[in-house]
């Protein structure tokens, strides 16, 4: 049993948006993507909005079918296009006679697994379907997989689950419209917890609710995940509250990871212009260190993911760029232990 | 619940008092009289007949005297049709125009429900464009082009179905056929465009993220949703159809109410006018009172107060 819950390789996801045969366009939401996720830590996924944090988070549970990639949970291969190199441990590309090898097309039904890998959306005020009692809600996930022998069971299920996430058991009774944000984005995370998963993708969870709400679900995230050895993937576009919650956090840009590494290494050691430029944009609570703090701050706005530029993407904001930016994409590659980047300019950075 | 209906009632009540009271005064105002034809008919013939029905008296006391009769349920005679009083006439009639129209709408809401769900998960698919076309169509061409075509068709160029009359079943098939275009055509539309806003939002994706299956998904979520909008469209629409159709009756020859209609207005029939009127309107607002309550038990975030 290797320690990687979940492994992410050379994930893409297309979509289509509009324009026929050849002229054929396609909205590059996630390119070439890959990362791994250790039992019980939580990584967090961040970026700002439209560059494929969500989109990843849902195609790694095959809500979207990928367009190229390959998905492992636990060693076994939920979903392979057949047409991606496979990894080895480390990361790398596996060589057969120089080419690499791909791996071979799989499609595994999902419903065994949806009970192991949930999500938790981020509007609570859309995910839940309006003409459900929360009990239901709650209680269709324990139908779907059989998880409770008799209505009672499944009645006493549903009563401590909602205990779990802090609601009361008459609650159950109730419909969404009848909770506010925050006991709504509870009712989400029991319907969640309602199928005793390992993994669950935390899809921007407290980005629709208020900041004093936002710290309550933050830290019964963190509870849950002491108390059930749970493993996250935290998508999220606010820093500081990603950098409370993860072991180790990947930076995405327009569709691409450009960095990843463990919290403590990122907040501190960053290397990718990218990352420095979101770091630097965290406010903080001393208003001397803030006053002292250079802000980096980008210039020009995120390329079209229709169209986006050539070798690497965030060449057209990057103090840095270079004509090789414009001619190769940078590799993904290992710059100390657990630390990945993809720039050509590091040794400019140090 | 029972408050609210009585509350629902009440109004209904006062609806239908101003709809009589309305049309009483408008349909005097029209020019013209019951006892008026081509044939000459004496003055003193025609002053014996308003007499002996009342036209002679001031409009004031005629409605205070029709209101305080329809009130005890009597509507009056036909002033026209000798001998039949306007109660017996809706109690023939409107069997017929029921049977017929139910039918339509039973017919319309199981084809249309089904259709519009096939377009919206074809969407921008052929079969999506197909149904589209054929629902544009349906509620673009008028009743009498479909009757007729339907009837040159099945009964004179076939020969397989009646053309008139409503004896056997295979009476039915024509004019229910020609009832239901329309209904069909304007619920595939709907509930397409509803299913394809169901179909966008977040807690179907949660549904699908528990590991429903997609037809679970469908029914249990999406048609739930959905069906809504074909619901309020549904009460009104059941009111107007079981009171029956001008055109279908009379290109089909079938003695049903919706002949009474207009018939009524043509030859000035005051009673019948009133009593035809009276009973489409207690049936409209009844309908939406029912649709209320329905809405109240697809719908749990509908309060009523």
């Amino acid at each position: 049993m290797s320690d990687k819950l979940l492994r992410v390789e050379h994930l893409h996801q297309y979509f289509p948006a509009g324009g026929f045969g050849k002229n054929k366009k396609f909205v590059q939401a996630v390119d070439d993507v890959s990362f791994y996720i250790n039992r019980g830590e939580t990584l967090g996924l961040v970026g700002e909005s439209g560059c494929g944090k969500t989109t990843t988070g849902r195609s790694l549970l095959r809500l979207y079918e990928p367009t190229k990639g390959r998905i492992i949970y636990d060693d076994k291969i939920l979903f392979d296009s057949g047409d991606v190199p496979v990894m080895n441990e480390n990361g790398e590309d596996v060589l057969e006679n120089g080419q690499p090898k791909f791996g071979k097309k799989t499609a595994v039904d999902m419903k065994p697994y949806r009970r192991e890998m949930q999500i938790v959306f981020q509007d609570p005020y859309a995910s839940l379907d309006p003409r459900m009692t929360v009990g239901d809600i709650v209680g269709e996930a324990i139908d779907i997989h059989h998880l409770a022998k008799d209505k009672k069971e499944r009645y006493d299920k549903i009563q401590k689950l909602l205990q779990t996430v802090g609601l009361n058991s008459e609650h159950a009774n109730r419909y969404p419209h009848e909770f506010s944000g925050g006991q709504r984005q509870r009712v989400g995370i029991a319907r969640a917890l309602a199928v005793d998963p390992k993994f669950i993708v935390c899809d921007e969870p407290i980005s629709a609710l208020d900041v004093s709400i936002q710290a309550q679900v933050v830290n019964m995230f963190e509870d849950l995940q002491a108390e059930m050895g749970l493993t996250y993937l935290f998508i999220a576009h606010d820093l500081s509250v990603v950098k409370h919650i993860s072991n180790r956090i990947g930076v995405m840009y327009l569709g691409k990871l450009v960095e990843l590494a463990d919290s403590n290494e990122l907040i501190f050691h960053n290397m990718h212009p990218y990352t420095r430029s979101l770091i630097s944009a965290i406010p903080i609570a001393d208003p001397k260190v803030a006053r002292a703090n250079k802000r980096i701050v980008l210039q020009g706005d995120v390329p079209s993911p229709l169209n986006p530029p050539s070798g690497c993407r965030f060449r057209t904001r990057c103090p840095y760029a270079s004509e090789k930016c414009a001619a190769e994409v940078p590799k993904w590659k290992e710059v100390s232990k657990g630390h990945y980047t993809a720039c050509h300019h590091l040794d400019k950075l140090n | 619940m029972g408050k609210y209906i009585c509350k629902r009632l009440g109004m209904a009540l006062v609806t239908v008092f101003v709809v009589a009271t309305l049309t009483f005064f408008l349909m005097n105002m029209v020019p013209g009289g019951p006892f008026m034809s081509e044939k000459a008919v004496s003055p003193k013939a025609q002053a014996a007949l308003e007499a002996k029905y009342g036209l002679d008296k001031p409009l004031f006391q005629q409605y205070l005297t029709y209101m305080k009769d329809a009130l005890h349920g009597d509507f009056g005679d036909s002033l026209k049709q000798r001998g039949r009083t306007v109660s017996s006439i809706i109690a023939t009639k409107f069997p017929v125009s029921a049977r017929l129209g139910g039918l339509s709408v039973l017919v319309a809401f199981c084809i249309g429900v089904p259709l519009g769900c096939i377009s919206a998960l074809n969407r921008g698919k052929l079969t999506d464009n197909i149904i589209i076309v054929v629902a544009t169509c349906g509620i673009a061409v008028p009743s009498f082009v479909i009757c007729t075509v339907l009837m040159y068709t099945f009964s004179v160029k076939l020969g397989w179905l009646p053309s008139l009359g409503l004896t056997t079943w295979k009476h039915y098939i024509l004019p229910v056929t020609a009832l239901a275009f329309y209904p069909t055509a304007y619920i595939t539309r709907l509930m397409r465009s509803s299913m394809l806003d169901v179909m966008g939002q977040d807690y179907m994706r949660t549904a699908r993220a528990k590991g429903v299956n997609q037809f679970f998904v469908l029914f249990k979520h999406a048609l739930r949703n959905a069906v809504l909008p074909v619901v309020t469209y549904l009460g009104p629409l059941l009111a107007y159809t079981v009171t029956g159709s001008f055109i279908v009756e009379k290109i089909f020859t079938i003695p049903g109410l919706g002949g009474e209609f207009i018939g009524s207005i043509t030859n000035r029939d005051y009673t019948v006018i009133m009593g035809t009127t009276i009973f489409l309107a207690t049936l409209m607002v009844f309908m939406n009172v029912v649709v209320d309550i329905v809405y109240k038990i697809i719908d749990p975030r509908i309060k009523l107060k």
